[in-house]
């Protein structure tokens, strides 16, 4: 199939249908989808709302608010400051809420296998 | 007024031509160096294409702003605000904000389920051999856009650094450059070109803040005031407003719709990009370098805008357009005018680097595609050894850099910023419909990734061949002939949605089904990372 190395890998014989059939994994993928899906259409809306109104408002967004800063322009710095946020709250909940449940599963699924340099397969470091 | 915005005399540029190309061969001659010392342990495939997974978090992410702050990014972008101001912010904004899509869809998952192309995974639950020559065939498409951006922006630069304004001598800086990248690719490998990611991204985020601060501190910490010098030398308020560029008319109005859009989801898509996800150990590290990456190019990005605003206020929109290098002279020109030869020398070495390491990364991800797709997996049948496969990688490189060579001399003089957009579009159009669909949608079939990566990829460039870019208007690449029935310069709008749907109906309309055990090991391995190959050890 072309992945001839991870064929061999401690993962080869596991039967990924049954894992993909476990309550834990079915928690996984629904904590994953509950978190990026909305967040992925909240930033979207919100980035094309910025887009039109630039393209289409565009008395709107030269209002001045402070000298010479008008609205398109914190507006603008706004996507940067939304952008730096949504980053920080997935790493933050990815910590919580997604690593530990998916190293659980990984352990599970490779139990005691070692690699070729003898190191534990998996062992995430918390 | 003329005694606030001095004039930049581009003349006085000539005499400091052997500082700055001084500078620039101390730049080259240190890299090398560190490509050669970390050559050494190239020994895989693995280590050749994902530099043995061995990088940390932070490295790879500074690597990937190296990689993603291109020449599009610093000259082209200060170059955009400088001319067209407000409306030139815009690619700084799309750019960054594309970065949350990778964050949240992509990049984890993918580093869980490929090894060192994006159609691994593309191909992972699907039939090899034709969505592996469609995914390839992708990869090389946007990396030849993506270096033609590249090219014309290191053509701008020297043109403006030598005073070489006729084509020949222009064509024989591209050359040279070629040959550069090629040698830094073919010694270094993924380890050697990431190394030079990382030193450049330092150095060029370093330059753009001392610049940034320098600005700043002449309009006394004032953003306003900057604003205010801006709009005063242009002799129009309007450069502070959105619309100057893309508010003329219904069609410029849709075409801001169709960058916005090419701009936000094309980052998950560049194969370049996605590439570099592969060289840390985890899923974790992926995403730890993103994270990092996403702060560097968005203080990036916000200097930029004073960069920007900066040269149009202090060098003037109508000093930039007459010089050698037009458009994406900006930038030199402000540090020309700020530090005098000496900044410019240090700015030019630095944005020239970024080009070179840019280009070198867009090759080796080109050249990955095709000895790793291409020849591996599809000629040779997956019985290739890894020595004859990195073999034809570096012949792969050699081809690659001859290309790169003749569109760059073709694409000379274009803003750089709006080719990289091309790109992205091409990028958004191709892959990330079928990105997305294989990693979310379970009923995805191999029709439908045939349909949506031909259908968006032939829609993109077909529409751009017929778009005013390429004939029609004064700034055309064929200035000379008129087939532009297609009014947009960005095809985004119209093939970035067709491709989702081709992957839709190509899907429904697919009477095989995909094997539902590779689908379940797919989802499985993305979200918990089982099996994902570790870092090696030398």
């Amino acid at each position: 199939m072309g992945h001839d190395a991870q064929e061999t890998d401690a993962a080869a014989a596991v039967d990924f249908k049954e894992v993909q059939s476990t309550e834990q994994f079915k928690e996984l993928r629904k904590r994953h989808r509950s978190f990026v899906f909305p967040m992925s259409i909240a930033f979207l809306l919100w980035y094309f709302a910025y887009v039109l109104l630039a393209d289409y408002a565009v008395e709107f967004m030269s209002t001045k608010v402070w000298g010479n800063i008008n609205i398109g322009l914190l507006l603008g710095l706004l996507q940067f400051v939304s952008t730096f946020a949504i980053t920080g709250w997935y790493v933050s909940y990815s910590n919580r809420k997604l690593d530990p449940i998916a190293s659980e599963i990984r352990h599970g699924i490779e139990g005691h296998e070692f690699d070729k340099h003898g190191n534990p397969v998996g062992g995430a470091a918390k | 007024m003329t005694l606030m915005v001095p004039a930049v005399n581009v003349a006085a540029l000539k005499d400091t031509t052997l500082l700055n190309m001084g500078i620039f061969a101390l730049f080259v001659a240190v890299t090398m160096v560190i490509v050669f010392r970390a050559s050494r342990n190239n020994k895989t495939a693995a280590d050749y294409y994902a530099a043995g997974r061995s990088f940390t978090g932070s490295q790879n992410g500074t690597a990937i702003a190296g990689d993603y702050l291109s020449a599009a990014s610093f000259l082209g972008i200060t170059g955009a605000i400088a001319i067209n101001g407000y409306d030139g912010f815009m690619y700084s904004i799309g750019f960054l904000v594309a970065w949350l899509v990778a964050l949240l869809l992509v990049a984890e998952l993918l580093r869980n389920t490929g090894k060192f192309t994006m159609a691994d995974v593309l191909s992972f639950r699907l039939k090899q051999r034709p969505v592996r020559i469609a995914a390839a065939i992708s990869t090389l498409a946007v990396c030849f856009f993506y270096l033609l951006a590249q090219m014309a922006g290191a053509g701008s630069l020297i043109s403006l650094l030598l005073g070489i304004s006729d084509w020949g001598g222009q064509a024989l800086v591209i050359i040279v450059v070629g040959v550069l990248m090629i040698m830094y690719v073919l010694i270094g490998g993924m380890k050697g070109t990431t190394w030079v990611q990382i030193i450049k991204a330092m150095l060029l985020i370093a330059g753009a803040a001392v610049m940034t601060f320098w600005v700043l501190a002449i309009y006394g910490f004032n953003l306003s005031d900057l604003l205010g010098g801006a709009a005063e030398t242009a002799k129009n308020p309007a450069v502070l407003n959105p619309g100057l560029q893309y508010g003329k008319s219904d069609t410029s109005k849709l075409d801001f719709m169709s960058l916005g859009l090419a701009l936000v989801l094309g980052t998950a898509a560049l194969p370049h990009v996605l590439m570099r996800f592969y060289t840390v150990p985890t899923a974790k590290d992926a995403r730890k370098s993103v994270v990092w990456s996403i702060w560097l190019i968005g203080i990036f990005y916000l200097f930029t805008l004073v960069l920007g605003y900066g040269a149009a206020a202090l060098v003037g929109a109508d000093t930039i357009k007459s010089a050698p290098g037009g458009v994406n002279s900006a930038a030199p020109l402000l540090a020309f005018h700020l530090g005098g030869p000496l900044l410019l020398g240090f700015i030019s070495a630095v944005a020239f680097a970024t080009i070179l390491a840019v280009v070198a990364g867009l090759t080796i991800t080109a050249a990955a595609s095709f000895a790793h797709d291409i020849y591996a997996n599809v000629l040779a049948k997956g019985k290739a050894d890894a020595d004859t496969e990195v073999k034809v990688a570096r012949r792969t490189v050699v081809v690659i850099g001859l290309l790169a060579i003749a569109g760059g001399i073709f694409a000379n003089g274009q803003n750089v910023a709006f080719l990289v957009a091309l790109a992205f579009a091409v990028a958004a159009s191709a892959n990330l419909p079928t990105i997305l669909y294989s990693l979310f949608w379970r009923r995805f079939t191999t029709q439908g990734a045939l349909w949506s990566m031909y259908g968006g990829l032939s829609a993109a460039i077909i529409l751009i061949a017929l778009s005013p870019v390429v004939s029609g208007a004064k700034t055309s690449m064929i200035p000379g002939a008129n087939f532009a029935v297609f009014p947009l310069s960005n095809p985004g709008i119209v093939s970035i949605p067709l491709a989702f749907f081709l992957g839709w109906l190509g899907t429904v309309l697919d009477k095989r089904k995909e094997d539902v055990t590779k689908q379940a090991e797919m989802e499985v391995r993305s979200l918990t990372g089982v099996g994902a190959e570790k870092a090696t050890n030398h």
